[in-house]
């Protein structure tokens, strides 16, 4: 992975040493909030309903076993003992003192860590696939071009005040794991006929409020060209994006207002000035960053084939998580792993201290010293030989992360919603809560099979609600807490957002509603095969509505 | 009925004002049942937030049931007690809070 050099760390020192200053001076009322709101938040540091919120950077969600058992103690000496790994492959602590925040700085950056860009109206954490590296159907590793991407984006001057916040996300597969087509700029790493390294190009995905699925607006920008066509696209959104109205205000508006033609007409015609200048990146600075990601040294292990064999006789539980948290590594001998953090009635993305400290253990001993955090709030192991499976499966018995049901309905993305976050209309986790107790059986979740449910806590969507193939957003009507049902969103290669399926549901209703929709897909659907999403787009929601609403008058 | 409360600046504890101070729980917050209250709870919030001793000051709805102030907004309910999910945290956690419960 990335290691710091020189530059990096005084950078990072000189910030931690100006936010120190800064805090200090708020704390003996030198400046005032409206003075320090925008300081605080340049350094991730909200406001939220119980306390401050520090949210923290994982760059495209790669950390190292050190880092994570850093985060572990933040957690346990200035938190209440557990982070939450959030959907922008981040973590956030929820209850630190602002007078703790330096010191908290202070720690991260001895790791390389920091809070830097994690809010305000700048280029934010580039996210990219959680299984890049490992994957056996990427084309490249796509994290050395985030890399590029985030040391080009950190307090780039131009970009700093933009109109709004803006997203980029990296994928390096077809099958896209980083729902690139949800971000403000979207790439897809591929190669052309020719074998060269480019990228497809999209444009204006966002969700909150006005959800739009990302246009392509290239079909392949070769690799040099990275940074003079993204600063062609941030320059023409910094000009004519819509600064009179926040709520208009991300580039999705003014791709949709504008119009894709006339859109990628002034990004290809701003980047006929830039393409050709300092920004093209040379061969040789993109294979120096190449070398930070080059992959562990994967020695053969073939006797992994026969340790798992024996062991999945052994033990059902261990072949069930095998069968559904592990997958397929480009080394034959190898497997990426997922650590589920949505255990079954619990808060999904939630980690304890200690959970950190023995996940960051596993990665040392087993995984090359690497981890992954997902945009689906889980953590990866992204290389582990076979037969090392067992070994970290029993260490996630002992910790409580052995959940089998990645991908399945109880592998639910939530945001903090109501219970801590002051944006909130209603809450979220506890509907996550009831919907995984109700949800338990395993077989029954491997029976429903891939299920993608998604909840927001308001209309910002930071639940990506919108693109679950179930979502659901709670809003508060009359002073109560109100569930909306969207179906048949998704966030993948063939990126879909859900269409509202009716009137909403209360918050003692919204489990039932959501099995009836559960059992309405098992009764319609072609044979076991036919997944859900696949079964909406047949169907569509007519059937779903029959079932959720019959009985009730059309007034309703 | 309302009464007066914001997050405190050193380390964002929510607060409610109360005796002539800022209590950490809701339970004897000063309640203004008129406009004369209010405004002069109002005043005392602006002047807390300018002394930088709070932010994000608020005066919210409540009623009071039995001795009990309770906020009308389950958004305030919650800053009163704590995550709904984690009844562990917050200042529902707290013994003085149990006692009142």
């Amino acid at each position: 992975m990335y290691r710091y050099d020189e530059f990096d760390h005084d950078f990072v020192q000189a910030r931690v040493a100006e936010f120190s200053d800064q805090v200090a001076r708020r704390l003996a009322g030198e400046i005032t909030e409206d003075q320090f709101r925008p300081l605080r938040l340049m350094n991730g540091v909200y406001l939220q309903l119980h306390a401050y919120m520090l949210r923290i950077a994982v760059p495209y969600g790669t950390l190292n076993s050190k880092q994570l058992r850093m985060l572990g103690h933040i957690a346990r000496k200035y938190d209440k003992g557990y982070g939450h790994f959030t959907t922008r492959q981040n973590i956030q602590f929820n209850w630190p003192a602002l007078s703790d925040i330096p010191a908290i700085l202070a720690d991260l950056a001895s790791v390389e860590m920091h809070a830097i860009q994690t809010s305000g109206n700048c280029i934010r954490n580039v996210t990219a696939d959680h299984f890049a590296g490992a994957a056996a159907d990427e084309v490249a590793d796509p994290r050395p071009y985030a890399e590029i991407l985030r040391q080009w984006s950190s307090v780039h001057p131009e970009f700093s005040f933009l109109p709004r916040k803006f997203k980029i996300a990296v994928t390096g597969a077809e099958r896209d794991r980083a729902a690139i087509q949800t971000h403000d700029i979207g790439l897809h790493l591929k190669k052309n006929a020719a074998g060269e390294l480019g990228f497809a190009v999209y444009v204006g995905g966002g969700q909150g409020r006005t959800p739009m699925i990302a246009k392509k607006i290239r079909d392949f920008l070769p690799e040099a060209d990275l940074l003079s066509y993204c600063t062609a696209i941030l320059r023409v959104y910094n000009l004519y994006g819509r600064r009179d109205n926040k709520y208009k205000a991300r580039i999705k508006i003014l791709v949709h207002e504008t119009g894709v033609e006339e859109i990628t007409r002034q990004v290809e015609a701003e980047w006929q000035e830039l393409k050709d200048a300092d920004l093209k990146l040379p061969e040789a600075d993109i294979r120096a960053i190449d070398a930070y990601f080059a992959p562990p040294a994967l020695v053969d292990r073939p006797e992994g084939d026969e340790a798992v064999k024996l062991a999945r006789l052994d033990s059902k539980s261990f072949s069930e998580w095998l069968d559904q948290n592990v997958v397929t590594h480009r080394h034959p001998d190898y497997a990426a792993v997922t650590i589920s953090l949505k255990g079954i009635g619990e808060a999904p993305g939630d980690a304890s201290d200690s959970q950190m400290e023995a996940v960051a253990d596993l990665a040392e001993k087993y995984a090359f010293d690497e981890l992954r955090v997902s945009h689906e709030q889980n953590l990866i192991l992204p290389h582990v030989a076979r037969a090392d499976l067992k070994a970290v499966y029993d260490v996630l018995v002992d910790i409580g992360l052995a959940t089998a049901n990645s991908n399945l309905i109880t592998d639910i993305i939530s945001c903090p919603g109501l219970d801590y976050c002051a944006l909130a209309t209603a809450r979220s986790i506890p509907v996550a809560q009831e919907i995984s107790s109700r949800f338990a059986s395993l077989e029954r979740q491997r029976e429903i099979g891939e299920l993608k449910l998604k909840i927001s806590g308001c209309i910002n969507a930071c639940g990506h609600h919108h693109v679950g193939h179930i979502g659901i957003l709670g809003v508060e009507k009359k002073g109560a807490e109100l569930y909306q049902v969207t179906l048949g969103g998704s966030a993948d290669e063939n990126t879909s957002v859900g269409e509202i399926i009716g009137r909403g549901f209360s918050s003692e209703e919204i489990t039932d509603a959501i099995e009836q929709i559960v059992e309405t897909y098992l009764g319609l659907r072609l044979d076991r095969n036919e997944k859900f999403i696949d079964a909406y787009r047949r169907v569509g929601p007519t059937p779903f509505k029959e079932a959720l609403y019959a009985g009730e008058t059309k007034a309703a | 009925m309302k009464v007066l409360t914001a997050n405190r600046l050193a380390d964002g504890e929510a607060v409610w004002y109360a005796n002539g101070g800022w209590a950490e729980i809701i339970d004897n917050a000063d309640l203004a049942d008129d406009k004369a209250t209010e405004d002069r709870l109002e005043a005392i919030g602006a002047t807390a937030l300018a002394n930088n001793e709070v932010v994000d000051v608020n005066l919210i709805d409540v009623t009071v049931a039995n001795g009990v102030v309770v906020p009308v907004r389950l958004r305030e309910k919650i800053r009163a007690a704590g995550p709904t999910n984690r009844n562990d945290l917050g200042k529902q956690a707290r013994p003085e809070a149990a006692r009142a419960a």
